[in-house]
């Protein structure tokens, strides 16, 4: 296995031992962009010279024997929707094209503490809605796997990247599955964090009440290490919750005793794919044959959250995206006839259409006369589906599925189908509308070689006890093992 | 007022918090800064940026509330209201809809008849906007932006429409300005837009026609624009008149619930409301929970705490006055309380070395003269209280005359001594009863016919002797004295 397919922990160990540099290290990452991201197309920004000035100073460090951080010299791509000041940050939207943040994002802060490498940033669907990159307003990411498909969205850029070996670490969002979608469709390890778990300082507002920032890596174990560096408390985010922070790693190879795994009858409905499923049912076996007790659960408000996600989200996701109006953020237009036709045309061709489409639903869930009977209405049903998760986690550790429909589809398939492309995020929804912890790992490949993602779902604060279960699979399988061939 | 119609109104009023900075961010809130200098990316509502709630903000607002009579919430929210506006940078602003932080209050105002209690609705926080400057030359120059303002906590407050002339929303008011002042919550200068008022007019008018007797509203007009409490009664007066005049015209039609509510301005150069817009035309605010904050809980204990720290209220104040041992007189208990709490507490010293009618005579016949003269508050006045009951005493032991009395005042203040060392170097020396019959026997010698026509019945004779003594005491005897010791003496004297 060649240094760009290790993982961080073995990359760090490499370093540590003295058989690389940082500056070696970034090189090699740098040479695979160049080699392949012309055909992956992960990064939409990606500034070699600095990469390597980072990776210097991470060697200059070591050498003068001062202390170095979890992450020294281990290359970090960066989701565009992350404010990291001085670079320039798009949220995949024309309407951001200009736009260099002066300030930094929580998450990208402790990076910078624990000396990673930040390494460019990535693609990304505008204003991180869609699950594909498609929505992106400069290009689509290609899945390493087969570039004719999609990478999943909206993270598809860094979970591309990884999956492509062009980073061993990535960051992403997920507000309604952002991250463990693409992460499953990659063949690569994805966490949504619990809601407030991670400070959303700094990471560009999609729907405040749903999103938050989370890892994509190799494996189990450097998914823990980056969730232990980019957790804890920040006073700069109110909804970020003041719970101390596990060492993730220090537990990691601790099977759970006694393991009780939830298993959702409406995760398998209609809709899902024959070969997902057997996948699924294949990984329910392996933790049997740990010991593991099966437990049927039932979700029953599960069926409408795609139906609460599309109204919660967008009502907020029109709020949020006030802002971009061409006065103080954002493109403005060339025709502005009075202070209407300016803010109008300045969002007519600043936004995307999938953007101007959530706007405008969102804009209708929320206004007089409309919002008892849609916007509270989803308020409502949305504390429904919580309920059923505490019920859920009441009896059993952990709830597992498949984290999509569908392994990874073609380019355009669904681009003119937005209820689709919707229905691709059926499984990961409901865990943002709970505010509870959820992941995907690697858990098989379909007969066409393309990955299929297991999602594992947690209580709140329970991100301890969700890798350990996640790194039992692991340790029995070798899917996470597995790399493409570009 | 005999008017043919009741006004009826209703206060908006918006003070800023004297925090010391923002309501979701560090910056600063001086007033008079440059342009765009007091800004941060979170008052600019740069991408990404979160707001967090400055919890001095929520602990003014608390004290105003509670100031009020208001109920507190023990569980209240902050809602995001959505409008596309400039000088908002977010485009929407950070306020308090269905569930404000307090509610149902009221705020007791003494009137020409007597006192009144205006309820309050509700007061909640939000956060204030920019300002915009706009080219007022017609010419269409560029607006400029002026965010310094962004995010300044603001505490609105709802009258209900229980105030019933204008002079009675100007008292209100100042109430209003009186007690957020005195419990420092804001500084209330309406000039520098840290007081801001809205006025929602409308008259019951008694209304005779061929179906008989009726009482007519008129329409709700809300009137802004108004930089001054003086503007406030103004505009009021003047809008109540013109909604007459209309409702005159068209009695049908100019009625409340006929047409809908119309937002005006007031423009004081020419002393009239003008309509700016009807409210159909209004924005529908899409309010919704902001999901960056958290609910805000408030505990009893809170409550308990804020009232204790309070401290005596002005209505409070006044009543104290009025009751003994001060016993000031309705009008003098109100003119002292709105001179704040340290010249209350000034005065009462004053009261208690001298006596309290003397002390709020010489407080507002003198001494609030001498410190607008001087640009002084009174806890900087040179003349502290126990000087000024001091010269009280002096003067009315030795009989010191009101003029010569403001000589020794003057020459206190002047020189910063005391009242006992003034009147010495003045040469005011006290004439005791020896020293006045020595000066009145004299004059009666002096006087000799003066004395005896007096004796012979004519009154005013005497006059002439009176006058003589007062002049060699240079005004510095108690004419009182004088005239019993004439009196006297003259009687001993054989016709």
């Amino acid at each position: 296995m060649s240094l760009i397919e290790k993982t961080a922990l073995e990359i760090r160990e490499l370093q540590n031992n003295g058989s690389v540099t940082a500056e070696e290290i970034a090189k090699q990452f740098l040479s695979q962009v160049k080699t392949h991201d012309g055909q992956i197309k992960a990064f939409l920004h990606i500034d070699p010279e600095n990469i390597l000035d980072q990776a210097k100073k991470i060697d200059e460090k070591r050498k003068q024997g001062k202390a170095l951080g979890a992450l020294a010299g281990i290359p970090v791509a960066i989701k565009d929707v992350l404010c990291c000041r001085g670079v320039p940050t798009t949220c995949g939207s024309k309407m951001l094209q200009n736009f260099v943040p002066p300030y930094d994002a929580f998450v990208i802060d402790r990076l910078k503490k624990a000396d990673a490498i930040l390494f460019g940033k990535t693609n990304m669907d505008e204003f991180a809605m869609g699950s594909s990159t498609e929505n992106s307003a400069y290009f689509t990411t290609r899945n390493p796997w087969d570039t004719t498909r999609i990478p999943g969205g909206s993270s598809g850029g860094s979970a591309a990247a990884v999956a492509a070996c062009e980073a061993p670490l990535a960051l992403g969002t997920d507000t309604g599955g952002s991250i463990r979608q693409p992460a499953g469709l990659c063949g690569i390890v994805g966490i949504k964090p619990t809601y407030g778990r991670v400070s959303r300082f700094g990471l560009i507002a999609f729907a405040s009440s749903l999103d938050q920032v989370g890892p994509f890596t190799h494996d189990v174990a450097d998914a823990a290490l980056l969730m232990e560096v980019i957790s804890g408390h920040d006073a700069k985010d109110s909804t970020c919750v003041n719970v101390p922070v596990p060492s993730y790693l220090a537990q990691l190879d601790q099977p759970i005793k006694n393991l009780t795994i939830g298993v959702a009858k409406e995760f398998f409905g209609e809709g899902l794919d024959s070969e997902v499923e057997s996948s699924i049912r294949s990984a329910l076996k392996v933790y049997q044959s740990m010991g593991a007790t099966i437990k049927e659960i039932s979700l029953p408000h599960s069926k409408y959250s795609v139906a609460v996600y599309y109204l919660v989200a967008t009502a907020e996701a029109s709020s949020n995206l006030a802002r971009y109006d061409g006065m103080h953020y954002g493109h403005r237009t060339a025709q502005k006839k009075d202070l209407i036709s300016a803010y109008s045309n300045s969002r007519g061709e600043g936004f995307g259409k999938e953007v101007q489409r959530r706007i405008m639903l969102g804009s209708y869930a929320l206004s007089s006369g409309y919002k008892d009977a849609y916007y509270l209405k989803a308020l409502k049903v949305r504390r429904l589906i919580k309920n059923d998760f505490d019920k859920a986690f009441a009896d059993c550790d952990v709830i597992l599925g498949p984290t999509s429909p569908t392994a990874a589809f073609k380019i355009g398939e669904k681009a003119d189908n937005p209820l689709a492309m919707y229905l691709s995020d059926i499984y990961t929804i409901s865990c943002n509308l709970a505010g509870i912890a959820g992941m995907s790992i690697p858990c098989g490949f379909t007969k066409g070689g393309l990955p299929i993602g297991l999602q594992i779902l947690a209580a709140p604060f329970e991100e301890e006890k969700m890798l350990r279960v996640a790194r039992m699979f692991e340790k029995q399988t070798e899917y996470h093992q597995r790399r493409p061939k570009l | 007022m005999n008017t043919p119609y009741q006004i009826i109104v209703g206060l908006e009023v918006h003070v800023q918090l004297m925090t010391k900075t923002k309501l979701f961010c560090s910056c600063k809130t001086v007033f008079g800064a440059p342009p765009n200098s007091q800004v941060c990316p979170i008052c600019l509502g740069m991408p990404g940026v979160l707001p967090v709630m400055n919890e001095q903000a929520f602990q003014l607002g608390l004290r105003a509330a509670l100031a009020l009579n208001c109920q507190i919430a023990n569980f209240t929210k902050w809602d995001r209201k959505n409008y596309y506006y400039p000088d908002l940078p977010k485009n929407y602003q950070i306020s308090q809809y269905d569930l404000p932080f307090s509610y149902e209050g009221y705020l007791d105002i003494d009137t020409s008849s007597g006192s009144r209690r205006i309820g309050i609705i509700r007061a909640h926080l939000e956060e204030d906007a920019g300002k915009s400057m706009h080219d007022e030359s017609g010419r269409g120059g560029d607006s400029k932006v002026d965010l310094n303002r962004t995010g300044t906590p603001l505490l609105e407050i709802v009258s209900k429409p229980d105030i019933r002339s204008a002079e009675d929303a100007e008292t209100y008011l100042r109430e209003l300005r009186l007690l957020l002042r005195e419990i420092g919550v804001s500084d209330c200068e309406m000039q520098e837009g840290s007081l801001r008022c809205d006025a929602n007019v409308n008259i019951h008018i008694l209304y005779s026609s061929d179906n008989g007797e009726e009482i007519a509203a008129t329409p709700l007009v809300e009137i802004k624009n108004l930089n001054s409490i003086g503007s406030v009664g103004r505009a009021i007066q003047y809008e109540a008149e013109r909604q007459y005049e209309a409702f005159q015209k068209d009695p049908k039609n100019y009625r409340f619930g006929k047409l809908l509510k119309t937002t005006a301005g007031w423009n004081e150069a020419r002393g009239m409301t003008q309509v700016q817009r009807h409210k159909e035309e209004a924005a529908d605010y899409r309010y919704f929970p902001d999901p960056d904050l958290v609910p805000v809980v408030v505990t009893a204990e809170q409550i308990e705490e804020v009232k204790r720290s309070l401290g005596e209220l002005p209505s409070q104040q006044r009543t104290r006055l009025q009751a003994a041992p001060f016993s000031l007189s309705a009008y003098d208990a109100q003119v002292l309380t709105g001179q704040g709490r340290k010249m209350v507490a000034y005065f009462e010293e004053v009261a208690k070395i001298s006596d309290p009618k003397s002390a709020c005579n010489w407080l507002t016949n003198e001494v609030f003269a001498s410190l607008k003269e001087r640009s002084e508050e009174i806890d900087q006045f040179p003349i502290r209280a126990p000087q000024l009951g001091e010269l009280i005493n002096e003067m009315k032991q030795l009989g010191i005359k009101r003029e010569k009395a403001r000589d020794v005042y003057q020459k206190m203040l002047a020189e910063n001594v005391d009242a006992k060392t003034a009147i010495d170097q003045l040469g005011y020396k006290p004439f005791d009863d020896n020293l006045l019959l020595d000066l009145i026997r004299k004059a009666i010698e002096g006087n000799r016919k003066a004395v005896l026509d007096y004796k012979k019945g004519n009154e005013k004779a005497l006059d002439r002797v009176f006058g003589t003594v007062m002049r060699e005491t240079k005004g510095m005897g108690r004419p009182d004295r004088i005239k019993q010791l004439l009196l006297e003496e003259v009687a001993k004297i054989e016709a």
